[in-house]
């Protein structure tokens, strides 16, 4: 069935019988030629490109509880693409052009809403760096501006620029960028993909890999064995733990990345705005709802909820920044696993195991790549060849000396 | 006339009225009233708008699960939007006003949405809205965006001040009803440091509203007699206006303080509020119940309250909602209602019970077996549609309606770290099943809904937990007190077919459900995100359970297989101002002061920040009007004469002991070992992924003792790394290291005319002369006639230049002593901008280079990277990637035309070629005007850039549109051979 | 969290610094034949265990001790403390 505004009066006039299940709930078949493991944003996406593009074919998605429940469904719904370096850049840009025609692709309304980020800068060597950053995206074909503060203070009056400690001079903005409904990314895409064919079941958690000479032959999951022709994992934090059914060990850790969203406010703040002299970032839900986060916990969890240190240190930024949200009320809070990789870039990858492919090492920063990843995650799976804007994305750089490290931090993953 | 429904009794203080303005109207109430309690009892019930629809509201309840009656609270900058009535103390000159509705609270022009909820069902928009594409921002959203979101912050900087706090205690209970003062009074008799924090302004919980009895005396005095034995008692703390809001790790929780909520300002030198962090070895949750409502038609109607607020309203506040009240129950607790507030003179028309089995109420109508099916009264409920058990329906009139769909426990913070809940049948309700380490759970929190249960459980819960710890604790001699069973029969919703509200605050119905539940939306977390269920202000408190059940009833599953969704903190919202607390505007973070700052504020220095340090960024003089006149004239000073610039902020570490020299060789990628005494090098440090990690330079003051420098930014990361190496890496090397950059103040005297200077500075016994102290030399000298200083030979200016340390707190005296003494030789002081562009015409490298994604061979220095030590990155500096041969190379830039600039950020392109990435040939690190050179210069990365000196190239800058040449040079623009510095 | 130092008993998180995976104390020797493939397992390969998890902490506003914290990175349960410098030289590693 069609979504449209002409259905939603047929259907509010006939008392909405009409709609059918957004997807299925299939249960699993003993073999499949694509078994995508993980739920999440970027495994349905990689369902639904493999799907619609790459192969007609017998296609799985594998989720341990329900779909969206990892970092899709718990993150700041933030889209852009204002990356620095070669390695990344393009692929960003790829996913943001997917992102400006999701909705009619998929048709399910995502909210893409693209009303920019404004990367604030407080020091001449930030800007510095935002001017090499914002030119290289220019280079790149994409939108970018660098503003003073008087342009700043034009476009966003309401930032402390009387009495900060750290006075803002200026920023990068990309207009293009801005949010997305982080659940209906994923239902749309459950929705797109169920309906070319993918069975997306849920409650089914891989426990064991069949690998023989050297080449994977299907899974073991709580809903029994899934013959599989080729595996491709895209489980977020749970990575390690997924492909170390595999035996591998990864160029990644887990942490805890907490976020929160104040109480419904009548509008306040246009686009996604980041502060450059502390760990805060905010954008305003179409709820009401300020969206807002900061750095991660810095140390490895699995525990999906942070602590009160980083809780507060996020506030104080924004109290620096935006001293008018005082009064307004920290509603909800929540953490997320990040795959945490060793240059806080992704991989996008073969394994050495025949049929086995790899998606992850996403960092904080996996939402906005959720388009361009299932795209060139289904294009590796189906061709055997990296997407060219995801190339440089591979297990072999860290061997290589081939980091693509925005930050410049190097193998500490709580630093980037 | 004013306070219409006002009843006897109850606990405000009639010796006092207050006045306060609703939306513009002047009203009275009583100190101890909430301003819910005040407006009911001015006969007001219309409070709110609700978020979707615009659904008239009045308060749901009497506490923090408020989700209907939210206001803005305040005027001005104090404004507070989304505040709940029903917590809200009201004060002399109360200023409230209704949100989410235009043009008045009674006249709602959004209302029209309620006409059009047909089509505006759950999640209806993830359907529409799509075409044509560009409308979403420019049209739909913009139109959304203005409706939705609830009240209205003022824009203003919050004027009131915050604090934190630390607290600690051997038992933290949380919540001061029954179950709680039980547990305080247990514990604190036991010796034991308790804190014991309550949400509410008065400590008694539930016993506040109810008309019952302990030990035959009203409840009240037993409460009294508690708090004022526990107010005695020096190891308690009773925290009242305090809602523990989260359970951490490790016995850690968040607790914020109203302080001056309840006041119309907060009194001089106190805060707002007050963000508490207690850290309590065993915890006790006794925070009680929450009832819930029953769906049914128009179930939203101002006047609609849960029976129990009903209750409190009369018992607590003695105000009536309304003089003709029924009641709709599914359990025993409904009951009480309806006989309390007969007792207090109410006319209570109906209780209707959907229990045939329902116990008689003695002088009240019952409707055994009936059900609540429809209401009327658009502004405030005007009657209630009953269907008897026979199958007849009957209107009853009443202008408030108490509704029992049983009691959901309290149970948020035990499921804090992701802990799920466990179904009770014979309550109907989740219970704790689990909880964070050492937290205990007693009372209603627990499902044990007497008042006995929730003494005793209280008690003996505060007995247990001091047993972890070792504290013998006797039960005290509690009051006797109710213990009847609580008898319920689930009733989750009276269908029909109008819509039944759920979440009442997000306007999610029945219908809403079912269409989640038709969609496959069955999931509870997807049922929750599709229909917005639970994610109000009020999380849901009052429509979580019920809603489960309905998808519960729709998929034909137990409710436990159902399950929750995840309770998160805060239990109840906190203002984003508490939890900054003080660290906002100007004092976000502290400020480290140079040594020098006092001295160069009296110069009128411009300072900038650099981290926490500020700095002097130049020193204008009467006359200049513009930084650059500054700037230019410090340098040209410092070249030709002599120039100090204060230098403390440079990371300093002493590293002493036999094996000092052999750690630092680890630790630095060339060769530190044979460092002689009395001398220094540059060193350059990796880190262990081959990418330079800082530089400086390493000083051997004697055989076992070094003074290594590091980069500003990276002092601290250094000191770590080293200390890291240190203790994990070699922990037998002979060797201590300690931080000693704020024990140092240092400064760089630079120029021709330094050593001249410094001879006026430094004792006569220390020869300084270029023989006896050249280029790269250190040692220990005397200033100032025996004062203990360190003076090294280093340059970062390409000048004949100094490094000199003396303990902090002589560097002001030292900053002054070198002004006066070099006068006549024209000593000018210079700031980080002078620096940066003495630094940049010798072609150092600094923040800008070595920013991290550098290599050694990038900088020029892969020589420097020992081919045969082990020392910190050097294998990994040898992979492929990191030396390929058209690697970026530091080099010297200068444009063609002198009138061109060359900024930062810019990117090299060889001329001739496409500008795009794919033929990006690098970027520019540093520029400046080099008054040296006479004009615009700057360093950069190159690929294969050491090979292409004399190359013409194009510096672009698409973010501003320019496109200029310049020619690759060496980065070294002064004095390449060095003859300066060694003069 | 709170952090039971060995020396100074409990400490609140916030006064340390984390680095990571407490196998950083096996530092490969540098100059050894296979260095390459060994520093490559050091610096960039982690377990990541969804449980117990050795890994080091600095005590930065404290004594400065770098501290191997044994926690079930799932629940943040700690089970043991340990000066980084003891377990160092346990494992063998000197001068």
């Amino acid at each position: 069935m069609r979504y449209s505004g002409f259905r939603i009066i047929r259907e509010a006039l006939t008392g909405h019988k009409g709609w059918g299940p957004a997807w299925r709930d299939p249960a699993p078949r003993p073999a499949y030629d694509y078994v995508i493991v993980g739920g999440g944003g970027h495994g349905l996406a990689t369902a639904y490109y493999l799907a619609k593009t790459y192969a007609k074919a017998r296609i799985a998605v594998l989720e341990k509880g329900w779909i969206g429940s990892g970092n899709a469904g718990r993150n700041t719904t933030i889209i852009r693409s204002n990356y620095l370096l070669d390695g990344n850049e393009p692929f960003y840009e790829l996913s943001m052009q997917l992102w400006e025609g999701l909705e009619q692709e998929v048709n399910y309304n995502a909210m893409v809403s693209q009303r920019g980020i404004l990367n604030l800068c407080h020091s001449d060597g930030q800007r510095d760096a935002y001017r090499r950053r914002g030119n290289a995206m220019r280079l790149n074909g994409v939108d970018a501006e660098l503003l003073d503060r008087d342009q700043v203070r034009a476009m966003a009056p309401f930032l402390n620029f009387d009495d900060a400690r750290f006075p803002i001079k200026g920023g990068l903005l990309q207009r293009r960028a801005g949010t997305a409904r982080h659940d209906a990314v994923v239902w749309g895409y459950a929705r797109g993909a169920d309906r070319l064919g993918v069975d997306i079941i849920q409650n089914c958690e891989v426990t064991g890999m069949r690998i023989e000479g050297g080449r994977i032959h299907g899974l073991d999951t709580t809903r029994g064995f899934i013959g599989a022709g080729k595996v491709g994992v895209a489980v977020a934090g749970n990575s390690s733990r997924v492909m170390a059914l595999a035996g591998m060990r990864l160029p990644i850790e887990s942490h805890v990345l907490q976020a929160f969203v104040s109480e419904g406010l009548k509008p306040l703040i246009p686009g996604v705005i980041t502060f450059g002299a502390g760990h805060f970032y905010v954008s305003q839900s179409d709820k009401g709802g300020l969206v807002f986060g900061g750095d991660i916990d810095g140390y490895n969890s699995y525990a999906q909820r942070g602590n009160l240190p980083v809780v507060e240190d996020v506030c104080e930024g924004g109290m620096a920044l935006m001293p008018m949200i005082g009064r307004a009320r920290l509603l909800r809070m929540w953490g997320g696993i990040m795959d945490m990789s060793m240059d806080g870039s992704p991989i996008i990858d073969r394994t050495d195991i025949d049929g086995l492919y790899f998606n992850g090492g996403w960092c904080y920063g996996g939402f906005k790549a959720t388009t361009g990843s299932g795209l060139c995650f289904a294009h590796l799976l189906a061709t055997d060849s990296p997407h060219p804007t995801a190339a440089a994305m591979r297990f072999d750089r860290f061997q290589k000396g081939l980091m693509i490290d925005e930050k410049g931090v190097g193998n500490q993953p709580n630093l980037h | 006339m004013s306070q219409v429904n006002r009843l006897s009794g109850g606990r405000v203080d009639r010796g006092t009225t207050l006045s306060f303005a609703f939306d513009g109207k002047l009203y009275q109430g009583h100190p101890g009233d909430t301003l819910a309690s005040a407006l009911l009892a001015n006969g007001v019930r219309l409070m709110g708008r609700s978020f979707k629809y615009h659904r008239p509201r009045g308060p749901l309840s009497a506490g923090s699960e408020e989700p209907n009656a939210l206001v803005e609270l305040r005027s001005g900058a104090r404004r507070e939007p989304n505040t709940r009535a029903t917590v809200a103390e009201v004060f002399e000159g109360l200023v409230a006003t209704s949100q989410n509705r235009w043009p008045s609270l009674a006249v709602d022009a959004l209302s029209v949405n309620d006409r059009l909820s047909s089509f505006l069902t759950a999640g209806f928009y993830y359907k529409t809205f799509m075409w044509p594409k560009a409308f979403w921002e420019k049209l739909y959203e913009p139109a959304i965006r203005r409706a939705a979101g609830l009240g209205r912050l003022s824009g203003e900087a919050d004027p009131d001040v915050y604090d934190k706090g630390f607290l600690h205690c051997d038992l933290l209970v949380i919540g001061a009803g029954p179950a709680g003062l039980a547990a305080a009074l247990t514990a604190g008799r036991a010796g034991a440091r308790v804190i014991v924090a309550d949400e509410d302004f008065l400590p008694g919980g539930r016993l506040n509203a109810e008309t019952i009895t302990l030990d035959d005396a009203p409840a009240r005095d037993w409460v009294a007699a508690t708090v004022s034995e526990l107010a005695s008692l020096p190891n308690v703390r009773l925290m009242t206006r305090t809602t523990v809001y989260g359970a951490f790790d490790h016995g850690i929780f968040g607790a914020l303080e109203r302080v001056s909520d309840h006041l119309a300002v907060p009194k001089p030198g106190t805060p707002r509020q007050i963000l508490w962090r207690l850290y309590a070895k065993r915890s006790l949750l006794c925070a009680g119940a929450t009832e819930r409502p029953i769906a049914f038609e128009n179930n939203d109607r101002p006047g609609i309250m849960l029976a129990g607020a009903l209750r409190a309203y009369a018992n607590r506040w003695a105000v009536a909602a309304a003089r003709d009240v029924a009641v709709f129950t599914n359990n025993d607790d409904g009951h009480r209602t309806a006989r309390d507030l007969a007792a207090a003179g109410v006319h209570v028309t109906a209780v209707i019970d959907s229990r045939t089995d329902a116990p008689e109420i003695a002088g009240l109508p019952l409707f055994r077996g009936a059900v609540v099916t429809g209401t009327s009264g658009r502004l405030g409920l005007k009657s209630i549609t009953v269907r008897n058990a026979d199958g007849r329906t009957q209107e009853i009139a009443c202008g408030a309606l108490g509704v029992s769909g049983g009691w959901n426990p309290n149970l948020q913070l035990t499921c804090h770290h992701r802990g799920r809940p466990r179904w009770d049948e014979t309550i109907a309700a989740f219970v704790p099943d689990g909880a964070p380490p050492g937290l205990r759970v007693a009372g209603a929190a627990a499902g044990i809904f007497s008042t006995h249960g929730a003494l005793t459980g209280g008690a003996e819960g505060a007995r247990a937990a001091l047993a972890d710890l070792g504290i013998p604790a006797t039960l005290p001699d509690l009051p006797r007190a109710e213990d009847a069973p609580f008898r319920i029969a689930p009733l989750w919703q009276v269908k029909g077919k109008g819509r039944a509200w759920l979440d009442q605050q997000n306007d999610v119905t029945v219908k809403d459900v079912t269409l989640a539940h038709q969609e496959n939306f069955r999931s509870v977390e997807h049922l929750k995100r599709y229909t917005t269920l639970g994610m109000a202000t009020d999380q849901g408190k009052t429509a979580n359970v019920p809603a489960i059940a309905v998808m519960a009833e729709l998929t034909g599953k137990p409710i436990e297989q159902v399950g929750t969704t995840i309770y998160r903190p805060p239990y109840t919202p906190v203002a984003i101002g508490a939890l900054a607390g003080r660290s906002r505007g100007a004092d976000f973070r502290p400020r480290r002061l140079t040594p020098s700052h006092h001295w160069a504020q009296e110069q009128g220095a411009v300072f900038v920040e650099v981290g926490n340090w500020m700095r002097a960024q130049w020193f204008p003089r009467p006359g200049e009007s513009h930084w650059r006149q500054s700037v230019d004239r410090e340098v040209l000073a410092t070249r030709q004469a002599v120039g100090i610039c204060d230098v403390t902020t440079l990371g300093k570490i002493d590293v002493q002991g036999t094996d000092a020299a052999a750690f630092l060789d680890r630790l630095y990628c060339n060769g530190m070992a044979k460092l002689a005494i009395g001398r220094v090098r540059y060193g350059l440090m990796l880190r262990e992924d081959g990418m330079v990690k800082d530089d400086g330079t390493v000083a051997r003051l004697t055989e076992n003792h070094f003074v290594v420098t590091t980069t500003t930014a990276n002092a601290i990361a250094v000191f770590r790394h080293m200390e890291f190496c240190r203790q994990c890496l070699w922990p037998a090397l002979d060797v201590q290291l300690i931080s000693t950059t704020d024990a140092w103040a240092q400064f760089s005297v630079a120029g021709p005319k330094s050593r001249e200077l410094l001879q006026r500075v430094i004792d006569p016994a220390c020869d300084i002369s270029n023989e006896a102290f050249p280029y790269m030399a250190c040692g220990a000298v005397t200033v100032c006639g025996g004062l203990r200083a360190r003076l090294f030979r280093i340059s970062f200016s390409g000048e004949l230049a100094y490094e000199i340390a003396v303990p902090a707190r002589y560097g002001d005296g030292l900053i002054r002593a070198l002004m006066a003494a070099g006068q006549d030789l024209g000593v000018t002081p210079y700031g980080t901008e002078t620096l940066g562009v003495l630094r940049i015409e010798k072609g150092h490298p600094a923040g800008n280079e070595l920013n991290g994604q550098t290599t050694a061979a990038n900088l020029g220095l892969g020589k420097m990277v020992s081919a045969t030590k082990d020392a910190i990155g050097i294998t990994l500096s040898r992979r492929e990637g990191m030396n390929r041969p058209d690697d970026l190379r530091l080099v010297g830039l200068k444009p063609l035309s002198p009138a061109d600039t060359i900024v930062n950020g810019a990117h090299l392109m060889t001329g001739g070629s496409p500008v795009d990435a794919a033929h990006d040939q690098g970027w520019v690190t540093s520029s400046c005007h080099s008054p040296h050179v006479g004009g615009s210069i700057g360093l950069g990365f190159l690929k294969r850039g050491d090979r292409r000196t004399g190359e013409i190239i194009h510096v672009v800058n698409p973010l501003a549109g320019t496109d200029i040449r310049a020619q690759v040079v060496s980065p070294c623009f002064i004095d390449p051979e060095g003859v300066r510095l060694r003069g | 969290m709170l952090i039971p130092h060995p020396l100074l008993g409990l400490r609140d998180a916030q006064e340390f610094t984390y680095l990571g995976d407490a196998a950083l104390i096996d530092r490969p020797d540098g100059l050894a034949a296979d260095a390459a493939g060994r520093f490559f397992d050091y610096g960039y390969l982690r377990d990541n265990p969804a449980g117990e998890h050795r890994e080091l902490w600095f005590h930065e506003q404290g004594d400065r001790s770098w501290l191997v914290v044994t926690r079930n990175i799932t629940t943040h349960e700690i089970v043991r403390v340990e000066l980084a410098r003891d377990v160092a030289l346990a494992r063998g590693r000197g001068r």
